[in-house]
């Protein structure tokens, strides 16, 4: 007997108290052993049911309990997949026991509890949860590709509704326990394990005969079944608001939206079997091993720290200094004082930095009125700024981050002199995305304690830091580093020196990519509508003008001359005369411009440029979708495999991770470098063959790929 | 194979939606108007009917379990003719036609009846649910919209502007009340009256002939919201070079919502001599063809070309058209792939000025026609419809 997991105690009332508590490990894991062990303990329970009068279901774990075991998932293939459907059925099965048991099952939840382990509160009468920090309840399994298949769909559309279930369940929603009162998940908030363990018991006692609402005479579904006028509109009109969320290239969604709909039609026993047939279809796809491999462990080992330096200890940056107020500088400021850390904005003149922190203020003034942040909490942090002229304010300051504009020697000027003015053992750091690090070390008296930390815009919102290590980067100072970026909860990804370092040299070849289509004659709503269709979040020419043409040409320029100085040569590629049209003889340098491939009117959405048509389109091409897109995505995914080459890029986890975080990689694919591994790498080979044929060497496949390749070994 | 004839046909006018003459009227009773009339003034023996088809496309409620069989007890017509409601969307009225024709012409039955009803007031369209709709999994696989956006969809393909859809949205309206005040309609019209016999409409009753495009430009795109939901993501992942879909559609250049009913009698030659009846006109051809389903609404032209190759025929052969105006897009998506004149085509104005009751148009886009045929004295004439699910269907007459 896997005797153990469930500690089984039982009290003068009859109450049983079952306590989850995996031996030997930190979390409980719905695992076989716990599937096991589960299946006898509903087993006694139903032996012994004369002598209970109720039960309670806890954790003596610092969480409730953990979701399915994701590497067993990782491993179902289609030949198993029966066993697996049969398995879930089995485990949905005593869920359903339990909650009609016949008598009143409160879980008692003290930590988080989501995925499998919310599904099996969701099988109890009540669910009363400690109001705690820390403390979530939800079914995410949609992030990781996945669908709640332990009747997650299936309760949570008899419990909310459908309209309110399916936007939590197709964003795999984590609700704090106020909001999961609010939104009906919970039923009661208590203030700590003991309080929680009380109220269970005095709710058992008040309700010997509780039962589901849906197994209640009378029951429907909360806001209507399918015969509702305003289910149907919302059921119509559900796949159309998803596609434009991800043009079907995540089918996650799709299969909940399904398996919630298809549900509501039927009875529960056949809704958990729908549900359990639309898991299984996702689970033997490659999506789901993508997202599982990326989003899960891969995410685990880059916030874990692998690529952080070892043996150094853990550092708190105390008081950071920004280096410039414009839109880079003033938003790293804002994020570090959101994460409690004092800030000192330094801009040529204090009359300067303050128009950041005025920026900072209207900011968190939208976030205020969203509801989303505290006016108290909004002055604390703006208490935390201080903008300044002046180096001497510097003083002090542990960490400082240099985000002034793109120029060389202004950059070596204010790194040297707030590296004078900044605490003693400070570490500074650069926030170029363009300009090499060892480079620029050369600012410094300690290069051992400096490094890039480029950002990416608009720093608020997006997740990832991309930290550089140039030549005589130290360990201390990528620790330091690595930590900050945790502290202010951004992810951290660590990548050497080099040209346009990881993110850069990657996001380049896409925006470079797209617009290569357009000298071809490819329609440039063709492009942009294909790389969305690819998954991509915004497309090349869109993301081109955000840069600025001007930028990428001038990068161009810096590039072919440092490599001319090097003796080489830029292989050529049919976007520069493009670029060069329209940044120096057009002057349509982007949307800073007023004007770049698309026209941004005042009074509407931009639109393409109609001269772009004009000048390029060749309506005659007969143009394959599938190529478009495959170039797209293979020209990033083949730099990738070259920045490994290179030694720019360490570790497979921080190239996923930063392709997705960093330039809008597809999430379905897991990454520049899963999505080799996904496609296959044999195939990958030959597809970079075929499009190398046609479209230039840039598709050459890598030694690299063609090595992982002969050795069948996934990046 | 033998020949079918149109022997009579009749047509309710079209009331005006909810605040409309025809509202308080059942649809059953609707469908028994046009069933009664077409017996009373061609002295028919009703139990030599063989049957009666009858499009219906929200055939639930009060228009569901077979409105056909209960108009005719509806209309007190001997028990003899059987009765059956079918349903290719807003094609149902012509594939009652045509349906009724190859029963005839394949020597099965003699007399038949065509037609159909829709009180759109009354029975709410898309309330019969549906899985390419409702089933998420097949909406998601097979790119459904709705047709606003389909019609949006060509427009935008087509570079039709929102001037240009409605000039011929008032166009429509002049052509219809042209022929309305010219008593073109006729023949084909009987009034609907109450229970104590008082006329509730005699006349379509949606035409406005000061409909100008000054008074079209200020009405609002009916299918931008729903686009900006999500459904213009859908058509332009279907049809990746449009860059943004142009909601030129409003309710002044869309077909009109609104309850009608027809019916009209085939026969074969055997039939007509029974009833004593002459014909006045055979079904040359029909053909009904599949198409794209996003963009859902080009079947006309498709639908046309087969059915003129049948026929051995080319649009040369064809002295005037329909084209059911469900939306302006339409008819100039099906003027532009046949190189038909407009002159050639709807003469008499359409659904835009006069309503596309869904079940019944087809059958009354046959009347009219013929109607026109006759007055103008001319011989060939080819009726179609754009379809639901991305269908067409055509049907060519001859006058006898």
């Amino acid at each position: 007997m896997s005797d153990g997991i469930f500690r089984w105690e039982q009290d003068g009332d009859g109450v049983v108290t079952l306590t989850m508590d995996a031996p030997g490990r930190s979390a409980n894991t719905l695992d076989t052993p716990f599937r096991e062990a589960f299946a006898e303990t509903v087993a006694r329970l139903e032996a012994e049911r004369d002598d209970i009068r109720g039960v309670i279901i806890t954790s003596a774990k610092k969480t409730f309990l953990a979701g399915a075991d994701l590497d067993e998932l990782l491993a179902v293939t289609d030949e198993h997949v029966a066993r697996l459907a049969a398995e879930v059925d089995q485990f949905k099965d005593l869920l359903r026991r339990l909650e009609t048991l016949g008598r009143p099952v409160v879980a008692a939840i003290n930590g988080a509890a989501l995925g499998g382990g919310f599904e099996l509160a969701l099988a109890c009468h009540r669910r009363i949860v400690v109001d705690a920090p820390g403390v979530q309840v939800g079914l995410p399994e949609v992030m990781l590709g996945l669908l709640p298949a332990g009747g997650g769909v299936t309760r949570y559309v008899r419990l909310l509704g459908l309209g309110a279930a399916l936007p939590l369940l197709g964003e795999g929603t984590r609700l704090k326990p106020q909001r999961a009162l609010e939104t009906g998940l919970v039923h009661e908030l208590a203030e700590n394990i003991e309080d929680v363990l009380d109220r269970a018991r005095e709710w058992i006692l008040a309700n010997p005969n509780a039962i589901q609402p849906w197994d209640a005479p009378g029951y429907t579904i909360p806001g209507g079944d399918l015969s509702n006028p305003f289910v149907q509109q919302l059921i119509i009109a559900a796949p159309a608001m998803l596609r434009k969320r991800t043009h079907r290239t995540l089918p996650a969604p799709e299969r909940i939206l399904s398996a919630a709909v298809e549900g509501a039609a039927v009875d529960i026993e056949t809704a958990q079997r729908i549900e359990t047939q639309y898991f299984a279809d996702l689970v033997t796809g490659q999506v789901a091993k993508n997202m599982i491999t990326t989003f899960w462990f891969q995410m685990n080992d880059v916030n874990a720290g692998r690529s952080r330096p070892e043996g150094v200890a853990p550092r708190r940056a105390k008081k950071v200094g920004v280096l410039g107020a414009g839109m880079m500088g003033h938003g790293i400021a804002q994020v570090t004082a959101r994460a409690g850390i004092e800030v000192v904005l330094k801009d040529v003149s204090a009359e300067v930095a303050e128009r950041g922190k005025q920026k900072i203020a209207a900011d968190l003034d939208k976030a205020v009125a969203r509801g989303r942040l505290t006016p108290d909490a909004r002055d604390e942090v703006l208490a935390r700024i201080t903008p300044t002229g002046d180096d001497a304010e510097l003083a002090g300051c542990d960490l400082v981050i240099e985000a002034v504009p793109e120029i060389r020697d202004l950059k070596y000027k204010v790194l040297a002199v707030a590296e004078e003015h900044a605490a003693e053992d400070a570490f500074v750091t650069s926030n170029t995305s363009t300009l090499p690090i060892t480079g620029l070390a050369g600012a410094v008296r300690r290069p051992e304690r400096f490094c890039g930390l480029h950002f990416f815009s608009p720093v608020p919102r997006m997740p990832l830091v991309e930290i550089i290590r140039g030549k005589e980067s130290g360990d201390e100072a990528l620790a330091a580093a690595f930590d900050y970026v945790r502290q202010i909860k951004k992810t951290p990804i660590v990548v050497n020196d080099g040209r346009g370092f990881f993110t850069s040299r990657v996001f380049r070849t896409y925006a470079l990519e797209g617009i290569a289509m357009v000298a071809e004659g490819v329609s440039p709503a063709l492009v942009e509508n294909q790389s969305r269709l690819a998954g991509c979040p915004v497309g090349p020419l869109a993301v081109s003008d955000e840069v600025s043409l001007t930028l990428m040409w001038d990068v161009y320029e810096q590039t072919r001359v440092d490599l001319e100085a090097e003796g080489q040569e830029l292989p050529p590629h049919s976007a520069y005369a493009v670029i060069d049209l329209m940044a120096n003889e057009l002057k349509r340098v982007g949307r800073a411009g007023g004007a770049g491939f698309y026209d941004y009117p005042a009074d509407g959405p931009k639109r393409i440029w109609p001269g772009l048509l004009e000048r390029f389109h060749r309506p005659e091409l007969d143009v394959d979708g599938q190529e478009l897109r495959d170039r797209l995505l293979f020209v990033q995914a083949l730099e990738t495999v070259r920045c490994v080459e290179d030694g720019i890029l360490t570790s497979t986890a921080d190239a996923n991770i930063g392709s997705i975080m960093g330039i809008g990689f597809p999430p379905w694919t897991g990454g520049a470098l899963q999505f080799l591994n996904g496609y296959g790498l044999d195939k990958a080979v030959a597809r970079a063959g075929e499009l190398a044929a046609r479209h230039g060497e840039r598709f050459e496949p890598p030694a690299l790929l063609r090595e992982h390749a002969a050795n069948a070994q996934p990046f | 194979m033998g020949e079918a004839f149109i022997l009579d046909a009749v047509r309710t006018p079209r009331g005006k939606g909810k605040r409309g003459a025809l509202h308080p009227v059942k649809p059953v009773e609707l469908a028994a108007t046009t069933l009664r009339a077409l017996a009373a003034r061609n002295e028919l023996d009703t139990s030599s009917v063989d049957d009666v088809v009858l499009g219906c496309v929200t055939p639930i409620g009060e228009q569901g379990a077979d409105i056909a069989r209960t108009a005719v007890l509806a209309a007190g017509w001997a028990t003899e003719p059987a009765g059956v409601q079918i349903n290719r969307f807003c094609a149902s009225g012509l594939e009652a036609v045509n349906l009724a024709a190859a029963k005839v012409a394949a020597g099965f039955e003699d007399l038949v009846v065509a037609g159909g009803v829709e009180s759109m007031s009354r029975v709410q369209m898309g309330s019969d649910g549906g899985a390419w709709f409702g089933d998420p999994d097949l909406n998601l696989r097979t790119g459904f919209v709705p047709q606003g956006i389909s019609a949006d969809l060509i427009a935008t393909l087509d570079g039709y502007t929102r001037f240009g859809i409605d000039a011929y949205a008032v166009r429509s309206h002049q052509r219809a009340a042209v022929a309305r005040d010219a008593g073109y309609f006729e023949r084909s019209l009987v009034p609907v009256h109450d229970r104590i016999g008082a006329v509730l409409l005699k006349e379509d009753e949606n035409i406005r002939p000061d409909t100008s495009p000054e008074s079209l430009a200020n009405l609002k795109p009916s299918f931008a919201a729903m686009g900006e939901a999500g459904f213009d993501t859908v058509a332009i992942d279907r049809y990746p070079t449009v860059e943004r879909i142009e909601h030129v559609h409003t309710a002044g250049n869309s077909s009109a919502i609104v309850d009608g009913a027809a019916a009209m009698l085939l026969g074969s030659a055997e039939g007509a001599k029974w009833a004593g009846l002459k014909p006045r006109a055979r079904i040359v051809t029909t053909a009904v063809v599949g198409t794209e389903p996003t963009i859902m609404l080009t079947g006309p032209a498709p639908a046309a070309r087969k059915a003129l190759a049948r026929a051995g025929m080319t649009v040369d052969d064809i002295d005037l058209f329909e084209v059911n105006e469900a939306f302006a897009a339409v008819v100039l998506r099906f003027l532009r792939e046949t190189g038909v004149s407009e002159d050639r085509v709807n003469v008499n104005g359409g659904a835009i000025a006069m309503g596309h009751p869904l079940g019944a148009t087809g059958c009354i886009l046959v009347n009219t026609l013929l109607d026109e045929l006759e007055r103008r004295d001319l011989r060939t004439g080819l009726a179609t419809l754009c379809v639901g699910g991305g269908m067409g269907i055509a049907t060519i007459i001859e006058r006898v």
